[in-house]
């Protein structure tokens, strides 16, 4: 049975995009088959995440218009092939579409037997979030530890709950231990404290995200990344196993040294 | 990167994660009555206009923003309610 999970935030820039790339990519490496679905129309960027973006023939307007079938729009990806993107149009805007044809969609994807079907949704609580909660079974928040994204965040999770997409499910992004330890962050009990729901993961600020997103191979398939790390441990949570959350603690490497070193 | 360490060394410093919780906690406050508040005031005004006319009310929104008032300029909420009509009673 397929399983369509929205990925959403509220607020743009909080790593939906990475966040989406790295479930789609990661669930495909354990196996899966995964249909990753851009609905940022306008706005494309999972293909250049995943770095597909030099085979996009069709796109999903493409689909929805009926210009070409859905298997001639989803592209195959290089690395892993159970892994399929389905890339959002450039050129028109979120108007091109509407939650009723977006349904549609998901539907055939279903028909398609994916496992699961990740969608990618735009920043922001109109048009494009509408179309892209459509068809989803369940709903996932990114949000960073900052005070407007979890503002954001917790308007999305009042839109999902009003959509019927009740207890989603919160993936807190970026985090830095140090930050965290000193007070100077907030933490992933005071995050799920505030917005009262259940923590999917929790994702380390790692500079490996900005070398991936530069070579277009998403972190899940680093080992040295512990972001990629944190987004296996997601994916195994999706699949329905249990996993401890991330040690962040020992994941400080360099500052650690350091404090050790001016034996503070 | 040097600020960085030093801050990180420092001992006693850094409690803005409480200062950022507090506001949070305000402003989600203010969010979510304002959600319900809009409701309220919606099922009231529907109410009220019933007495007159015939209202679409499903196509019935309301809202506050932030509006310039066109003679002084000064920017103040404004509370807009747009409620298409199907029909007029005679008295």
């Amino acid at each position: 049975m397929t399983e369509i999970i929205v990925v959403t935030s509220g607020k743009g820039g909080v790593g939906k995009t990475t966040t989406s790339a790295n479930l789609g990519t990661g669930l495909a490496l354990a196996g899966k088959k995964v249909a990753m679905i851009d609905a940022d129309i306008g706005l494309r960027n999972l293909d250049v995440i995943v770095g597909l973006e030099n085979r996009i023939v069709y796109d999903l307007i493409d689909v929805v218009e009926g210009h070409c079938r859905l298997k001639q729009a989803l592209i195959k990806d290089k690395r892993c092939d159970t892994l399929f993107l389905l890339p959002a149009a450039q050129t028109k805007d979120k108007d091109a579409i509407n939650p009723e044809q977006m349904l549609k969609l998901c539907d055939a994807l279903r028909e398609e037997e994916f496992d699961y079907v990740i969608i990618d949704c735009p920043a922001g609580i109109e048009q494009g979030f509408r179309n892209a909660i459509a068809g989803a079974d369940r709903a996932v928040v990114v949000t960073t530890p900052e005070v407007s994204a979890v503002r954001d965040a917790d308007r999305i999770i009042g839109m999902l709950n009003a959509n019927g997409l009740g207890s989603p499910k919160l993936i807190l992004n970026r985090i830095r231990p140090q930050l965290v330890k000193k007070g100077d962050m907030m933490s992933v009990e005071d995050v799920s404290e505030i917005l009262a729901v259940d923590i999917l993961g929790i994702v380390p600020d790692d500079e490996n995200i900005v070398v991936c997103a530069n070579k277009g191979e998403p972190a899940v398939m680093s080992d040295k990344s512990p972001a990629g790390q944190a987004y296996r441990n997601i994916v195994q949570r999706i699949i329905g196993h249990e996993v401890p959350f991330m040690d962040l603690e020992k994941k400080e490497g360099f500052m650690g040294k350091l404090k050790k070193l001016f034996g503070s | 990167m040097m600020f960085d360490i030093f801050a990180f060394m420092r001992k006693g410093g850094g409690e803005s994660k409480q200062v950022a919780k507090d506001r949070l906690r305000t402003v989600l406050m203010n969010d979510r009555v304002n959600m319900q508040l809009l409701e309220d005031i919606k099922y009231d005004i529907i109410n009220v206009i019933k007495n007159y006319m015939e209202i679409d009310e499903e196509n019935f929104s309301i809202s506050i923003a932030q509006t310039a008032n066109k003679a002084t300029g000064v920017k103040t909420p404004v509370l807009f309610a747009d409620f298409p009509i199907k029909k007029i009673y005679k008295n």
